[in-house]
């Protein structure tokens, strides 16, 4: 019997997706009120006050997607947001990494603010952006933008300076000039390091982009869950983190995609093919 | 007539990083040189230097003293008429076979219709013709080392510089590529330095072997002239009479410095 369905490759989304209705069906049994006796709360109706009931939870994401259909506005302002700061943050911090990376005075030089920049806890800067690019998607972006930097730039820098001491002569030998080694050398070899970083900084752009919303803005997936928040309307609260956690595995997603193309000479276990 | 290549007194003094008073000189007063079309080894025991000469051929690494001479003229920066086949794996992992090859084509600017006829010319020579698409993780170290073979003979340099290119490699695939390696360069004289810590390969595929002594400060001590007739079989060679005569000559230098470089190794704390 447990051979048939035992969790197998093929019926693994099977028990993924199970596992996912088990959840939602201990949170409704643990929440709706008067189905089982209190155990942790002294009144019947707290649990549901602290924890949402998944059932109010997918009337309210229905009710958004289709029947008022009026978070489209506000995903829209959220992702576009997210994608700024990614794609901003991205190039920044590639083109820092890279130059830092290969001009050693200046990075020599730069090193201390550097790191006293990327210890710095950077989403207190949210205040002050609101400040500088007013409270519209400019200070969002910014905010993304200096989460996003500093993970790109330390993984490009960290790149640049473990390229293989062997490729790199090999390529001056074979007559590269110091731009070639720029663009066919340094480059790929960093994009690697910059791909397993993208995966983490697509969230952190995420996260530039919720936070500030959160912190002062009139439109947004954050400033639907302010609201609500300031209402006690804890179910709206749970419906746009379950919103803005299904959108982050689908940006996820999209770059393990461009990835998938980009990296294809990367060998991978268990695909590798030997001759 | 004028040498490929020539090396004058070349020192080469490495200084700690972390801490400037510690050096180390790898070679001292080398002189070296190998004519236009001759094949000349290099042996020598273990950490002698041998790399660091060849980088110094190469213009990779600037000497501390001494003069290195490429066709009569100072060499300055990259030796641009040198081939280089290094002894660690060198190919661009994110090119294909046929990518690497083309690479040093593409920096020189040869036109593309052109540059991948030649390409395409050279992998088939090292038996990869129908591989051009694989990329370098998905070849075996073998077809690896050919394809940095063809990449480095692709474009035609005067002179080939080699770090013990062959010793990663299984003794069967290793002589098919010394008996390649020994008919391109019977086809094309090019001037041939070879670095290599088997003394029996030397002798197979030289003109002349160069026996370094034991580092620090590593000299030749030693040079014979290979008298063998070619064309050779680097397998059948190893079994005639002057073959072996060699061999015990060059060998009772070697063995004493090989000797002392083990002695060092263990002493260094």
């Amino acid at each position: 019997m447990w051979k048939f369905i035992k969790p197998r490759n093929q019926t693994l989304w099977f028990w993924q997706l199970s596992l996912l209705a088990l959840l939602f069906a201990f949170w409704h049994v643990m929440t709706v009120p008067g189905l089982i006796p209190p155990m942790l709360f002294a009144d019947e109706r707290q649990a549901a006050f602290f924890f949402g009931e998944p059932l109010k939870i997918f009337v309210r994401i229905w009710a958004w997607f289709v029947r008022d259909a009026d978070i489209y506005r506000h995903l829209g302002v959220t992702l576009t947001e997210t994608l700024l700061a990614f794609a901003i943050g991205s190039i920044m911090g590639l083109a820092g990494g890279l130059w830092l990376a290969l001009a050693p005075l200046a990075s020599a030089l730069l090193e201390p603010y550097i790191k006293a920049f990327n210890a710095m806890p950077r989403i207190i800067l949210a205040p002050i952006f609101a400040v500088w690019f007013g409270l519209g998607m400019g200070s969002k972006v910014a905010l993304g933008v200096t989460l996003v930097f500093f993970i790109v730039f330390f993984n490009v820098y960290q790149g640049v300076k473990e390229v293989s001491p062997v490729v790199l002569a090999n390529a001056r030998m074979l007559g590269a000039s110091q731009r070639q080694l720029l663009r066919q050398v340094y480059l790929p070899s960093a994009t690697s390091w910059v791909f397993s970083s993208l995966h983490t900084s697509v969230g952190l752009a995420f996260v530039g982009a919720v936070v500030g919303e959160y912190l002062g803005s009139s439109q947004g997936v954050g400033y639907l869950i302010l609201q609500a928040e300031g209402s006690f309307d804890i179910n709206t609260v749970m419906a746009g983190i379950l919103v803005l956690t299904a959108f982050a595995l689908v940006l996820d997603e999209g770059v393990g995609q461009i990835e998938k193309r980009l990296m294809k000479w990367q060998p991978r276990s268990g695909e590798t093919e030997k001759l | 007539m004028t040498a490929a290549l020539d090396l004058q007194g070349v020192a080469c003094t490495f200084v700690s990083r972390h801490e400037p008073g510690q050096r180390y000189t790898a070679v001292q007063d080398v002189s070296l040189t190998v004519s236009a079309g001759e094949f000349v080894s290099v042996v020598g025991p273990t950490g002698c230097g041998k790399s660091t000469l060849l980088n110094v051929g190469a213009g990779l690494l600037e000497p501390s003293t001494g003069s290195v001479r490429v066709f009569g003229q100072t060499l300055l920066g990259i030796n641009r008429r040198a081939g280089y086949m290094f002894q660690a794996e060198s190919l661009m992992p994110w090119r294909t076979a046929l990518g690497n090859v083309l690479a040093g084509l593409e920096f020189q600017g040869v036109p593309q219709a052109q540059s991948r006829a030649r390409a395409d010319d050279w992998l088939r020579r090292v038996g990869l013709g129908g591989f051009g698409d694989r990329y370098p993780h998905q070849m075996s170290g073998g077809m690896r080392k050919r394809v940095s073979l063809a990449q480095t003979l692709v474009l035609d340099p005067d002179i080939l510089l080699m770090d013990e290119p062959f010793s990663a490699l299984d003794i069967q695939t290793r002589q098919l590529m010394e008996n390649e390696l020994l008919a391109l360069w019977a086809a094309k004289k090019k001037a041939v330095l070879f670095i290599t810590h088997d003394l029996d390969e030397a002798i197979a595929m030289s003109d002349r072997v160069v026996v370094l002594s034991a580092g620090p400060g590593s000299h030749p001590i030693g040079e014979f002239v290979i008298d063998i007739p070619r064309p050779r079989d680097v397998a059948e060679v190893k079994i005639t009479k002057r073959f072996i005569e060699l061999h015990q000559a060059i060998w009772s230098v070697l063995r004493d410095e090989v000797l002392k470089g083990y002695q060092q190794q263990l002493q260094v704390p």
